[in-house]
Protein backbone atom coordinates (compact mmCIF):
# COMPACT_ATOMS: atom_id res chain seq x y z
CA UNK A 1 0.00 0.00 0.00
CA UNK A 2 1.12 3.55 -0.88
CA UNK A 3 1.89 6.31 1.21
CA UNK A 4 -1.14 8.51 -0.10
CA UNK A 5 -3.35 5.42 -0.12
CA UNK A 6 -2.57 4.31 3.34
CA UNK A 7 -3.19 7.89 3.95
CA UNK A 8 -6.63 8.46 2.00
CA UNK A 9 -7.69 4.77 4.54
CA UNK A 10 -6.78 6.87 7.95
CA UNK A 11 -8.55 9.83 6.64
CA UNK A 12 -11.63 7.82 5.50
CA UNK A 13 -11.49 5.94 8.97
CA UNK A 14 -11.82 9.06 11.26
CA UNK A 15 -15.71 9.19 9.70
CA UNK A 16 -16.42 5.63 8.93
CA UNK A 17 -16.53 3.14 11.32
CA UNK A 18 -17.90 -0.31 9.90
CA UNK A 19 -18.49 -1.63 13.47
CA UNK A 20 -19.43 0.26 16.34
CA UNK A 21 -19.59 -0.56 19.99
CA UNK A 22 -21.26 2.08 22.07
CA UNK A 23 -20.95 1.26 26.32
CA UNK A 24 -21.27 -2.31 25.88
CA UNK A 25 -21.50 -4.50 29.12
CA UNK A 26 -21.59 -7.80 29.41
CA UNK A 27 -22.65 -9.90 32.83
CA UNK A 28 -22.53 -13.39 33.36
CA UNK A 29 -24.73 -15.59 35.50
CA UNK A 30 -23.24 -15.02 38.87
CA UNK A 31 -22.25 -11.04 38.59
CA UNK A 32 -19.20 -11.87 36.45
CA UNK A 33 -18.17 -9.09 34.57
CA UNK A 34 -17.21 -9.82 31.15
CA UNK A 35 -17.74 -6.40 29.62
CA UNK A 36 -17.84 -3.08 31.19
CA UNK A 37 -19.15 0.08 29.42
CA UNK A 38 -16.75 -0.49 26.32
CA UNK A 39 -16.83 1.80 23.54
CA UNK A 40 -14.91 1.09 20.29
CA UNK A 41 -15.24 1.86 16.20
CA UNK A 42 -13.86 -0.40 14.07
CA UNK A 43 -12.83 1.62 11.39
CA UNK A 44 -14.11 0.21 7.35
CA UNK A 45 -11.36 -1.64 5.13
CA UNK A 46 -8.67 -1.70 8.39
CA UNK A 47 -8.28 -4.89 10.31
CA UNK A 48 -8.27 -3.64 13.92
CA UNK A 49 -6.84 -6.56 16.33
CA UNK A 50 -8.23 -6.69 19.97
CA UNK A 51 -5.06 -7.60 22.23
CA UNK A 52 -4.81 -8.57 25.94
CA UNK A 53 -4.44 -10.52 28.42
CA UNK A 54 -6.56 -14.02 28.86
CA UNK A 55 -9.95 -12.74 30.51
CA UNK A 56 -10.11 -9.23 29.16
CA UNK A 57 -13.33 -9.92 27.36
CA UNK A 58 -11.70 -9.92 24.18
CA UNK A 59 -13.70 -12.68 23.04
CA UNK A 60 -16.62 -11.94 24.44
CA UNK A 61 -16.73 -8.61 22.54
CA UNK A 62 -16.04 -10.60 19.42
CA UNK A 63 -18.94 -12.35 20.06
CA UNK A 64 -21.20 -9.71 20.88
CA UNK A 65 -20.39 -8.26 17.46
CA UNK A 66 -21.28 -11.55 15.69
CA UNK A 67 -24.20 -11.37 17.22
CA UNK A 68 -23.53 -15.13 18.85
CA UNK A 69 -24.51 -13.83 22.70
CA UNK A 70 -26.23 -10.56 23.56
CA UNK A 71 -25.15 -8.31 25.17
CA UNK A 72 -26.16 -7.35 29.05
CA UNK A 73 -26.08 -3.28 28.05
CA UNK A 74 -25.34 -0.61 25.65
CA UNK A 75 -25.32 -1.79 21.82
CA UNK A 76 -23.10 -2.71 18.66
CA UNK A 77 -23.78 -0.79 15.84
CA UNK A 78 -22.78 -3.01 12.03
CA UNK A 79 -23.22 -0.10 9.04
CA UNK A 80 -24.76 2.16 11.23
CA UNK A 81 -27.74 -0.56 12.31
CA UNK A 82 -27.78 -2.44 15.69
CA UNK A 83 -26.71 -6.04 15.83
CA UNK A 84 -29.81 -8.13 17.32
CA UNK A 85 -28.53 -11.75 16.12
CA UNK A 86 -26.02 -13.30 13.39
CA UNK A 87 -26.60 -11.28 10.40
CA UNK A 88 -25.28 -11.85 6.53
CA UNK A 89 -22.95 -8.01 7.21
CA UNK A 90 -20.27 -10.49 9.11
CA UNK A 91 -18.61 -13.71 9.15
CA UNK A 92 -17.02 -15.25 11.72
CA UNK A 93 -13.25 -17.08 12.23
CA UNK A 94 -13.05 -19.72 14.98
CA UNK A 95 -10.46 -20.55 16.95
CA UNK A 96 -10.51 -24.41 16.91
CA UNK A 97 -11.35 -23.84 13.00
CA UNK A 98 -15.20 -25.41 13.51
CA UNK A 99 -15.13 -27.27 10.26
CA UNK A 100 -17.77 -30.00 9.66
CA UNK A 101 -15.79 -33.38 10.31
CA UNK A 102 -18.00 -35.02 7.60
CA UNK A 103 -17.91 -32.62 5.01
CA UNK A 104 -15.63 -32.04 2.29
CA UNK A 105 -13.08 -29.16 2.18
CA UNK A 106 -15.56 -27.94 -0.52
CA UNK A 107 -18.68 -28.32 0.82
CA UNK A 108 -17.22 -26.65 4.08
CA UNK A 109 -16.40 -23.45 2.36
CA UNK A 110 -20.11 -23.73 0.44
CA UNK A 111 -21.81 -24.27 3.95
CA UNK A 112 -22.77 -20.94 4.46
CA UNK A 113 -23.71 -20.26 1.15
CA UNK A 114 -25.65 -23.77 1.19
CA UNK A 115 -27.57 -22.32 4.83
CA UNK A 116 -28.88 -19.30 2.31
CA UNK A 117 -30.35 -21.35 -0.63
CA UNK A 118 -27.69 -20.93 -3.50
CA UNK A 119 -28.10 -23.38 -5.46
CA UNK A 120 -24.91 -26.28 -5.61
CA UNK A 121 -23.04 -25.00 -9.10
CA UNK A 122 -23.18 -21.61 -8.10
CA UNK A 123 -21.79 -22.08 -4.32
CA UNK A 124 -19.01 -24.58 -5.95
CA UNK A 125 -17.78 -22.17 -8.18
CA UNK A 126 -17.64 -19.19 -5.53
CA UNK A 127 -16.25 -21.99 -3.03
CA UNK A 128 -13.88 -23.02 -5.91
CA UNK A 129 -12.31 -19.40 -5.76
CA UNK A 130 -11.63 -18.95 -2.31
CA UNK A 131 -10.19 -22.14 -2.09
CA UNK A 132 -7.57 -20.85 -4.51
CA UNK A 133 -7.37 -17.25 -2.72
CA UNK A 134 -6.14 -19.44 1.05
CA UNK A 135 -3.92 -21.60 -1.43
CA UNK A 136 -5.93 -25.03 -1.15
CA UNK A 137 -6.25 -25.78 -4.38
CA UNK A 138 -6.19 -29.88 -4.68
CA UNK A 139 -7.82 -29.95 -1.73
CA UNK A 140 -11.24 -29.40 -2.46
CA UNK A 141 -12.23 -33.26 -2.57
CA UNK A 142 -10.34 -33.84 1.00
CA UNK A 143 -12.08 -33.94 4.70
CA UNK A 144 -10.46 -32.12 7.33
CA UNK A 145 -9.11 -35.06 9.19
CA UNK A 146 -6.55 -35.24 6.43
CA UNK A 147 -5.33 -31.32 6.75
CA UNK A 148 -2.75 -30.19 9.32
CA UNK A 149 -3.96 -27.25 11.54
CA UNK A 150 -3.30 -24.68 9.60
CA UNK A 151 -5.09 -25.63 6.13
CA UNK A 152 -8.02 -26.40 7.92
CA UNK A 153 -7.84 -22.95 8.68
CA UNK A 154 -7.74 -21.68 5.49
CA UNK A 155 -10.88 -23.31 5.27
CA UNK A 156 -12.69 -21.37 7.66
CA UNK A 157 -10.93 -18.55 6.37
CA UNK A 158 -12.46 -19.67 2.74
CA UNK A 159 -15.30 -20.03 4.85
CA UNK A 160 -15.99 -16.77 6.02
CA UNK A 161 -14.70 -15.19 2.95
CA UNK A 162 -17.33 -17.03 0.37
CA UNK A 163 -20.87 -15.44 2.33
CA UNK A 164 -18.73 -12.22 0.84
CA UNK A 165 -19.62 -10.36 4.58
CA UNK A 166 -18.55 -6.75 5.41
CA UNK A 167 -16.86 -7.92 8.64
CA UNK A 168 -14.47 -10.94 8.95
CA UNK A 169 -14.36 -11.40 12.93
CA UNK A 170 -11.65 -13.77 13.85
CA UNK A 171 -11.33 -15.36 16.89
CA UNK A 172 -7.45 -16.42 17.71
CA UNK A 173 -7.31 -17.72 14.18
CA UNK A 174 -3.71 -18.66 14.33
CA UNK A 175 -3.31 -19.81 17.98
CA UNK A 176 -4.17 -23.69 17.52
CA UNK A 177 -1.78 -23.18 14.04
CA UNK A 178 2.26 -24.17 14.56
CA UNK A 179 4.61 -21.84 14.54
CA UNK A 180 6.03 -22.11 11.19
CA UNK A 181 2.66 -22.35 9.50
CA UNK A 182 1.44 -19.20 11.63
CA UNK A 183 4.18 -17.13 10.26
CA UNK A 184 3.29 -18.35 6.47
CA UNK A 185 -0.64 -17.63 7.34
CA UNK A 186 0.24 -14.19 8.77
CA UNK A 187 1.80 -13.40 5.38
CA UNK A 188 -0.83 -14.43 3.40
CA UNK A 189 -3.58 -12.76 5.42
CA UNK A 190 -2.01 -8.99 5.02
CA UNK A 191 -2.26 -9.98 0.89
CA UNK A 192 -5.86 -11.15 1.64
CA UNK A 193 -6.87 -8.16 3.78
CA UNK A 194 -5.69 -5.46 0.80
CA UNK A 195 -7.53 -7.37 -1.76
CA UNK A 196 -10.67 -7.97 -0.20
CA UNK A 197 -11.12 -4.49 0.74
CA UNK A 198 -13.21 -6.29 4.10
CA UNK A 199 -13.49 -4.94 7.53
CA UNK A 200 -11.26 -7.12 9.87
CA UNK A 201 -11.59 -7.77 13.53
CA UNK A 202 -9.39 -10.03 15.07
CA UNK A 203 -8.69 -10.99 18.64
CA UNK A 204 -5.13 -12.19 19.37
CA UNK A 205 -3.16 -12.61 22.55
CA UNK A 206 -0.19 -12.65 21.02
CA UNK A 207 1.42 -8.61 21.17
CA UNK A 208 3.61 -9.39 17.59
CA UNK A 209 1.04 -11.30 15.88
CA UNK A 210 -1.23 -8.13 16.87
CA UNK A 211 1.49 -5.58 15.52
CA UNK A 212 2.62 -7.30 12.26
CA UNK A 213 -1.10 -7.87 10.83
CA UNK A 214 -2.92 -4.92 12.06
CA UNK A 215 -3.63 -1.18 11.04
CA UNK A 216 -4.85 -0.68 14.43
CA UNK A 217 -4.29 -2.23 18.06
CA UNK A 218 -7.13 -1.92 20.97
CA UNK A 219 -5.29 -2.93 23.68
CA UNK A 220 -7.92 -4.38 26.44
CA UNK A 221 -6.87 -5.08 30.07
CA UNK A 222 -9.29 -7.12 32.73
CA UNK A 223 -10.55 -6.40 35.60
CA UNK A 224 -12.72 -4.36 35.07
CA UNK A 225 -12.50 -5.00 31.83
CA UNK A 226 -11.90 -1.48 29.29
CA UNK A 227 -9.84 -0.08 26.28
CA UNK A 228 -6.37 0.92 27.37
CA UNK A 229 -5.17 2.48 24.78
CA UNK A 230 -5.41 2.29 20.81
CA UNK A 231 -2.21 2.12 18.76
CA UNK A 232 -1.49 2.44 15.08
CA UNK A 233 1.62 0.60 14.30
CA UNK A 234 3.00 2.66 11.48
CA UNK A 235 4.74 0.14 9.21
CA UNK A 236 5.80 -0.01 5.97
CA UNK A 237 3.96 -3.05 4.91
CA UNK A 238 6.11 -2.60 0.79
CA UNK A 239 8.90 -4.03 2.35
CA UNK A 240 8.91 -8.01 2.55
CA UNK A 241 8.03 -9.40 5.82
CA UNK A 242 11.53 -10.44 7.06
CA UNK A 243 12.11 -6.71 6.60
CA UNK A 244 9.17 -5.93 8.56
CA UNK A 245 10.03 -8.00 11.82
CA UNK A 246 13.24 -6.60 12.08
CA UNK A 247 11.88 -2.97 11.22
CA UNK A 248 12.42 -0.63 14.63
CA UNK A 249 8.99 0.58 14.92
CA UNK A 250 7.58 -2.74 14.72
CA UNK A 251 10.38 -3.19 17.89
CA UNK A 252 9.27 -0.45 19.06
CA UNK A 253 5.13 -0.99 19.02
CA UNK A 254 5.85 -4.65 20.12
CA UNK A 255 8.23 -2.64 22.85
CA UNK A 256 5.20 -0.34 23.64
CA UNK A 257 2.57 -2.24 24.55
CA UNK A 258 4.52 -5.26 26.38
CA UNK A 259 5.16 -2.43 29.39
CA UNK A 260 1.32 -1.79 28.86
CA UNK A 261 0.27 -5.49 29.70
CA UNK A 262 3.20 -6.58 31.78
CA UNK A 263 2.21 -5.45 35.02
CA UNK A 264 -1.02 -7.80 34.65
CA UNK A 265 0.80 -10.89 33.65
CA UNK A 266 1.35 -12.50 36.75
CA UNK B 1 -6.40 -64.37 16.26
CA UNK B 2 -2.97 -66.04 16.07
CA UNK B 3 -2.40 -69.28 17.93
CA UNK B 4 1.05 -71.19 17.54
CA UNK B 5 1.71 -69.17 14.51
CA UNK B 6 -1.59 -70.13 12.87
CA UNK B 7 -3.86 -67.04 12.44
CA UNK B 8 -7.10 -68.20 12.98
CA UNK B 9 -10.24 -67.56 10.47
CA UNK B 10 -12.76 -65.25 11.84
CA UNK B 11 -15.12 -66.55 14.11
CA UNK B 12 -13.06 -70.01 14.58
CA UNK B 13 -14.34 -69.87 18.51
CA UNK B 14 -17.98 -70.99 16.82
CA UNK B 15 -16.39 -73.56 15.24
CA UNK B 16 -15.09 -75.17 18.65
CA UNK B 17 -18.29 -74.34 19.98
CA UNK B 18 -20.21 -76.25 17.35
CA UNK B 19 -18.03 -79.17 17.98
CA UNK B 20 -18.44 -79.04 21.71
CA UNK B 21 -22.45 -79.01 21.07
CA UNK B 22 -22.12 -81.78 18.89
CA UNK B 23 -20.23 -84.25 21.19
CA UNK B 24 -22.64 -83.14 24.33
CA UNK B 25 -25.56 -83.85 21.69
CA UNK B 26 -24.36 -87.28 20.29
CA UNK B 27 -23.52 -88.34 24.52
CA UNK B 28 -27.38 -87.99 24.98
CA UNK B 29 -26.25 -85.87 27.97
CA UNK B 30 -30.29 -84.17 28.17
CA UNK B 31 -33.72 -83.95 26.15
CA UNK B 32 -32.76 -80.21 25.34
CA UNK B 33 -29.93 -80.66 23.72
CA UNK B 34 -29.90 -82.77 21.09
CA UNK B 35 -26.57 -82.69 18.51
CA UNK B 36 -25.98 -79.87 16.23
CA UNK B 37 -26.02 -82.09 13.22
CA UNK B 38 -29.73 -83.27 13.99
CA UNK B 39 -30.81 -79.64 14.41
CA UNK B 40 -29.11 -78.34 11.11
CA UNK B 41 -30.74 -81.20 9.43
CA UNK B 42 -34.28 -80.13 11.36
CA UNK B 43 -33.15 -76.55 9.93
CA UNK B 44 -33.06 -77.48 6.34
CA UNK B 45 -36.24 -79.66 6.80
CA UNK B 46 -38.64 -76.68 7.78
CA UNK B 47 -37.13 -73.97 6.52
CA UNK B 48 -38.96 -74.30 2.95
CA UNK B 49 -42.52 -75.12 5.04
CA UNK B 50 -45.08 -72.95 4.91
CA UNK B 51 -45.46 -72.53 8.64
CA UNK B 52 -42.16 -71.61 9.10
CA UNK B 53 -42.11 -69.42 6.09
CA UNK B 54 -45.54 -67.25 7.37
CA UNK B 55 -44.35 -67.06 10.70
CA UNK B 56 -40.62 -65.63 9.44
CA UNK B 57 -42.98 -63.36 7.63
CA UNK B 58 -45.01 -62.29 10.13
CA UNK B 59 -41.52 -61.45 12.52
CA UNK B 60 -40.14 -60.00 9.97
CA UNK B 61 -42.61 -57.27 9.76
CA UNK B 62 -43.23 -56.95 13.14
CA UNK B 63 -39.52 -56.62 13.93
CA UNK B 64 -38.78 -54.05 10.63
CA UNK B 65 -41.65 -51.75 11.65
CA UNK B 66 -41.17 -52.07 15.61
CA UNK B 67 -37.20 -50.97 14.90
CA UNK B 68 -37.76 -48.41 12.25
CA UNK B 69 -40.72 -46.89 14.59
CA UNK B 70 -38.14 -47.65 17.61
CA UNK B 71 -35.41 -44.92 15.10
CA UNK B 72 -37.83 -42.57 13.74
CA UNK B 73 -39.24 -41.99 17.17
CA UNK B 74 -35.86 -42.05 19.14
CA UNK B 75 -33.16 -40.49 17.34
CA UNK B 76 -35.15 -36.66 16.73
CA UNK B 77 -36.45 -37.05 20.91
CA UNK B 78 -32.69 -38.36 21.84
CA UNK B 79 -31.31 -35.57 19.66
CA UNK B 80 -34.22 -33.19 21.26
CA UNK B 81 -32.87 -34.33 24.68
CA UNK B 82 -29.05 -33.61 23.61
CA UNK B 83 -30.26 -29.76 22.71
CA UNK B 84 -32.19 -28.79 25.30
CA UNK B 85 -32.05 -28.96 28.83
CA UNK B 86 -35.78 -29.12 29.62
CA UNK B 87 -36.71 -31.60 27.25
CA UNK B 88 -33.69 -33.86 28.88
CA UNK B 89 -34.99 -33.37 32.50
CA UNK B 90 -38.62 -33.95 31.49
CA UNK B 91 -37.67 -37.08 29.41
CA UNK B 92 -34.20 -38.28 30.72
CA UNK B 93 -36.15 -40.09 34.32
CA UNK B 94 -38.51 -42.06 31.98
CA UNK B 95 -35.94 -43.08 29.45
CA UNK B 96 -33.75 -44.45 32.15
CA UNK B 97 -36.54 -46.28 33.86
CA UNK B 98 -37.70 -48.31 30.75
CA UNK B 99 -34.39 -48.92 29.99
CA UNK B 100 -34.00 -51.25 33.14
CA UNK B 101 -37.78 -52.00 33.26
CA UNK B 102 -39.15 -55.58 32.89
CA UNK B 103 -40.55 -54.71 29.49
CA UNK B 104 -41.97 -58.38 29.24
CA UNK B 105 -43.87 -57.76 32.65
CA UNK B 106 -45.59 -54.55 30.67
CA UNK B 107 -46.49 -56.85 27.61
CA UNK B 108 -49.91 -58.44 29.28
CA UNK B 109 -50.88 -54.56 29.66
CA UNK B 110 -50.19 -53.83 26.15
CA UNK B 111 -52.17 -56.77 24.84
CA UNK B 112 -55.43 -54.74 26.54
CA UNK B 113 -54.89 -51.68 24.60
CA UNK B 114 -53.59 -53.00 21.18
CA UNK B 115 -55.24 -56.50 21.28
CA UNK B 116 -53.88 -59.86 20.68
CA UNK B 117 -52.26 -59.32 17.58
CA UNK B 118 -50.05 -57.85 15.54
CA UNK B 119 -50.19 -54.37 17.11
CA UNK B 120 -49.35 -55.42 20.84
CA UNK B 121 -45.82 -57.29 19.34
CA UNK B 122 -45.07 -54.40 17.39
CA UNK B 123 -45.52 -52.24 20.26
CA UNK B 124 -43.25 -55.00 22.53
CA UNK B 125 -40.50 -54.55 20.06
CA UNK B 126 -40.62 -50.43 19.48
CA UNK B 127 -40.63 -50.27 23.29
CA UNK B 128 -37.42 -52.98 23.43
CA UNK B 129 -35.93 -50.87 21.18
CA UNK B 130 -36.12 -47.00 21.26
CA UNK B 131 -34.86 -46.05 24.92
CA UNK B 132 -31.10 -47.02 23.75
CA UNK B 133 -31.16 -45.12 20.76
CA UNK B 134 -32.67 -42.56 22.44
CA UNK B 135 -29.53 -41.94 25.14
CA UNK B 136 -27.35 -42.71 22.25
CA UNK B 137 -28.74 -40.32 20.00
CA UNK B 138 -28.68 -37.73 22.96
CA UNK B 139 -24.78 -38.94 24.03
CA UNK B 140 -23.93 -37.97 20.21
CA UNK B 141 -25.17 -34.54 20.06
CA UNK B 142 -23.87 -33.84 23.92
CA UNK B 143 -20.37 -34.13 22.54
CA UNK B 144 -20.46 -32.03 19.66
CA UNK B 145 -17.77 -29.18 19.75
CA UNK B 146 -20.12 -26.09 20.62
CA UNK B 147 -18.42 -24.13 18.55
CA UNK B 148 -19.58 -26.35 15.51
CA UNK B 149 -23.46 -24.87 16.59
CA UNK B 150 -21.94 -21.46 16.97
CA UNK B 151 -20.36 -21.76 12.90
CA UNK B 152 -23.67 -22.89 12.28
CA UNK B 153 -25.77 -20.22 14.02
CA UNK B 154 -23.05 -17.33 12.77
CA UNK B 155 -23.85 -18.26 9.20
CA UNK B 156 -27.64 -17.93 9.71
CA UNK B 157 -28.40 -21.57 10.41
CA UNK B 158 -32.43 -21.73 11.10
CA UNK B 159 -32.86 -24.38 14.05
CA UNK B 160 -34.12 -26.73 11.90
CA UNK B 161 -31.03 -26.58 9.44
CA UNK B 162 -29.09 -26.72 12.77
CA UNK B 163 -30.64 -29.66 13.12
CA UNK B 164 -30.22 -31.47 10.35
CA UNK B 165 -27.51 -30.65 9.45
CA UNK B 166 -25.26 -30.21 12.19
CA UNK B 167 -26.41 -31.99 15.07
CA UNK B 168 -27.93 -34.87 13.09
CA UNK B 169 -24.64 -35.48 11.40
CA UNK B 170 -22.53 -34.45 14.37
CA UNK B 171 -24.37 -37.52 16.53
CA UNK B 172 -24.49 -40.04 13.50
CA UNK B 173 -21.47 -42.36 15.25
CA UNK B 174 -23.17 -42.58 18.03
CA UNK B 175 -26.72 -42.99 16.31
CA UNK B 176 -25.67 -45.32 14.67
CA UNK B 177 -24.49 -47.41 17.74
CA UNK B 178 -27.76 -47.04 18.92
CA UNK B 179 -30.06 -48.36 16.16
CA UNK B 180 -27.23 -51.51 16.40
CA UNK B 181 -28.18 -52.26 20.22
CA UNK B 182 -31.32 -51.46 19.51
CA UNK B 183 -31.64 -53.70 16.87
CA UNK B 184 -30.63 -56.69 19.10
CA UNK B 185 -32.90 -55.50 21.56
CA UNK B 186 -35.68 -55.68 18.87
CA UNK B 187 -35.30 -59.44 17.93
CA UNK B 188 -35.85 -60.03 21.67
CA UNK B 189 -38.66 -57.20 21.76
CA UNK B 190 -40.51 -58.58 19.08
CA UNK B 191 -39.74 -62.74 20.13
CA UNK B 192 -41.16 -61.92 23.59
CA UNK B 193 -43.92 -60.04 22.38
CA UNK B 194 -45.09 -63.18 20.17
CA UNK B 195 -44.48 -65.87 22.99
CA UNK B 196 -46.50 -63.87 25.35
CA UNK B 197 -49.25 -63.35 22.37
CA UNK B 198 -48.39 -66.59 21.59
CA UNK B 199 -50.67 -67.38 18.57
CA UNK B 200 -48.52 -65.58 15.77
CA UNK B 201 -44.67 -65.78 14.55
CA UNK B 202 -42.13 -67.10 15.53
CA UNK B 203 -43.38 -67.29 19.14
CA UNK B 204 -46.38 -69.41 18.00
CA UNK B 205 -43.63 -72.09 16.93
CA UNK B 206 -41.26 -71.57 19.90
CA UNK B 207 -44.46 -72.05 22.15
CA UNK B 208 -45.18 -75.42 20.10
CA UNK B 209 -41.97 -76.91 19.99
CA UNK B 210 -41.53 -76.03 23.71
CA UNK B 211 -44.43 -77.69 24.70
CA UNK B 212 -44.00 -80.81 22.61
CA UNK B 213 -40.70 -81.39 23.21
CA UNK B 214 -39.26 -81.14 20.21
CA UNK B 215 -35.81 -80.12 20.98
CA UNK B 216 -34.59 -80.20 17.04
CA UNK B 217 -37.19 -77.64 15.54
CA UNK B 218 -36.92 -75.43 19.21
CA UNK B 219 -32.99 -74.98 18.55
CA UNK B 220 -33.68 -74.66 14.58
CA UNK B 221 -35.55 -71.49 15.13
CA UNK B 222 -32.79 -70.35 17.22
CA UNK B 223 -30.69 -70.37 15.08
CA UNK B 224 -32.30 -68.83 12.32
CA UNK B 225 -32.72 -65.74 14.52
CA UNK B 226 -29.54 -65.50 15.62
CA UNK B 227 -28.37 -65.68 12.15
CA UNK B 228 -30.95 -62.14 11.34
CA UNK B 229 -29.91 -61.08 14.26
CA UNK B 230 -26.00 -61.03 13.53
CA UNK B 231 -26.73 -60.16 10.02
CA UNK B 232 -28.22 -56.70 10.69
CA UNK B 233 -26.03 -56.15 13.75
CA UNK B 234 -23.39 -56.96 11.07
CA UNK B 235 -24.76 -54.06 8.54
CA UNK B 236 -24.67 -51.69 11.26
CA UNK B 237 -20.88 -52.44 12.25
CA UNK B 238 -20.36 -52.13 8.47
CA UNK B 239 -21.83 -48.34 8.63
CA UNK B 240 -20.36 -47.58 11.91
CA UNK B 241 -17.30 -48.23 10.18
CA UNK B 242 -18.17 -45.84 7.40
CA UNK B 243 -18.49 -42.92 9.55
CA UNK B 244 -15.27 -43.81 11.63
CA UNK B 245 -13.34 -41.25 10.12
CA UNK B 246 -14.71 -38.66 11.37
CA UNK B 247 -16.26 -39.88 14.85
CA UNK B 248 -12.51 -39.47 16.54
CA UNK B 249 -11.71 -36.44 14.97
CA UNK B 250 -14.66 -34.15 15.38
CA UNK B 251 -13.17 -31.87 18.31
Amino acid sequence: MSMQQTAAVLDRSQTDAAVAVRGVTKIYEGNVKALENMTLDFPRGQLTSLLGPSGCGKTTLLKIIAGLIPATGGEVLVNGRAVKGPGRDRAFVFQDFALMPWATVLRNVGFGLELRGVPQSEREAVSERYIKAVGLSGFEQSFPHQLSGGMRQRVGLARALAVDADVLLMDEPFSAVDEQNRRKFQEDMLALVEQEKKTFIFVTHSIEEAVYVSDKVAVLLPRPSRVSEVIEPKIDRSVSPDAMRRDPDYLDTVERIWTALRTYVE
Amino acid sequence: MKVMGYELPLMSSLIVWAILWEILGQMDVSILLPPLSAVLVKMVEIIPTQAFLSALAVTARGFLTGTILAALIGVPLGILMGKSIIVDRMLLPWVNMFLSAPLSALVPVLMVLFGIGEQTVIITTLLFAVWIIMLNARAGVMQISPSLVEMARSFGATPWQAFREIYFWAALPEIIAGVRIGLLRAVKGVIIGQLLVSIIGFGRLFELYSTNFLMPHFWAILLVLFFFAFLFAEIFAVLERRVRYYASNRT
